[in-house]
């Protein structure tokens, strides 16, 4: 056998190799199938990289505190006689059906009324729930900043009298996965067992 | 001073979930929990009226103010609104329900702790334009009760 028959053989078989592993590739992006979620993938955004607030023990708090684990974010107020106490049910029966899981989730409630929601109510209101829950305020500019840049609309209706106002807010909840990055909207009457199903692929690395 | 005709619902007591008036059914009621500092919450029920009538008003010794209102979704966002009455049509049962109609109790004096009861009274104008009370005794229920218990399988 001569070199350049040698060469040309391995360079064959080189060839063959790289082939063959560009088709793995290929197959391994292409032929699985699809992440496909139940809630909204909202997945590259832009927006809702981050945030800066108090939790309900007046500790400051921000996304990369999370890490390792997927963070639930719900923007609402504990006047609130319907959709949030729905909201946080759903989740604390989410927290459950997770069962050894739910140590890698976090669930998020951000107040949206902070002139009302003091630390103590906050603290008192979300431990309710469940006791792992984490209820976070800023100053009304803070809030104001926070839910802008998380695309949340929020709006005061005033009532009877000056303390008695409501608020008209959004009602989805937003999920990071626990690489701290924003994936999905859960949309407000998501039943458990989707919100379980997409929080299990998020865990999963999906 | 118009005396107001009194129905004859106060408070029955052989059946804790239903109070009835001469023509007015209220079923099911409840109230959802507070936790101390909470000043508001929403009171739920099943109203129905035989003759048809219309809800008109409503207080309670534990707020300051009692108001119904209604929940409506504008694409994802929630918004709530007191509605100076609400229509009961003749024999149709109108549900006061997380998603929709509630009572809202607001400047509450004291928390609401599961396992209490409530006094509410509801004001209706009767399809005669009459004006009759209901007083219900309603139960607290707790702050996370809500939708899930009820239909999870």
């Amino acid at each position: 056998m001569n070199l350049t028959e040698n060469f040309s053989c391995r360079w064959l078989g080189m060839k063959t190799l790289v082939a063959w592993l560009l088709g793995f590739v290929v197959c391994m992006t292409a032929c699985s199938p699809p992440v496909s979620f139940k809630s909204t993938d909202i997945s590259g955004s832009d927006w809702g990289k981050d945030f800066k607030l108090l939790d309900h023990r007046g500790q400051s708090r921000q996304l990369a505190d999370f890490k390792g684990r997927a963070v639930v974010v719900f923007f609402g107020y504990t006047q609130c006689p319907d959709i949030c106490p729905t909201t946080l049910t759903v989740m604390r029966e989410v927290m459950s059906r997770l069962g050894d899981s739910a140590d890698r989730l976090q669930v998020l409630f951000v107040s949206l009324d902070p002139a009302r929601d003091t630390p103590d109510v906050l603290a008192q209101y979300v431990a309710a729930f469940d006791p792992r829950f984490i209820g976070l305020r800023g100053d009304e500019a803070v809030t104001a900043a926070t839910a802008k840049d998380f695309k949340v609309f929020y709006a005061r209706q005033p009532g009877k009298s000056p303390d008695s106002y409501t608020i008209d807010h959004s009602t989805g909840s937003y999920v990071f996965d626990p690489q701290g990055r924003l994936r999905l909207l859960i949309r407000h009457g998501e039943t458990p067992d989707n919100i379980v199903a997409d929080l299990r692929q998020l865990l999963a690395g999906r | 001073m118009q005396i107001k005709r009194m129905a004859l619902g106060i408070s029955i007591g052989l059946a804790a979930t239903a109070a009835w008036g001469d023509d007015i059914e209220i079923k099911d009621p409840w109230v959802r929990g507070t936790v101390v500092g909470q000043q508001a919450t929403g009171a739920f029920m099943e109203l129905r009226s035989a003759a048809g009538a219309t809800l008109i008003g409503a207080s309670s010794p534990v707020a300051a103010i009692t108001e119904v209102h209604e929940m409506k979704m504008d694409g994802t966002v929630m918004k709530m609104r007191a509605i100076p009455r609400l229509d009961l049509p003749a024999g149709q049962p109108v549900r006061l329900a997380p998603g929709g109609y509630h009572v809202m109790l607001i400047k509450l004096k004291q928390p609401l702790r599961k396992g209490d009861k409530v006094p509410l009274t509801l004001q209706f104008a009767g399809h005669d334009k009459k004006v009759s009370e209901i007083r219900v005794e309603v139960p607290v229920r707790d702050l996370a009760a809500g939708p899930v218990a009820e239909h999870s399988h």
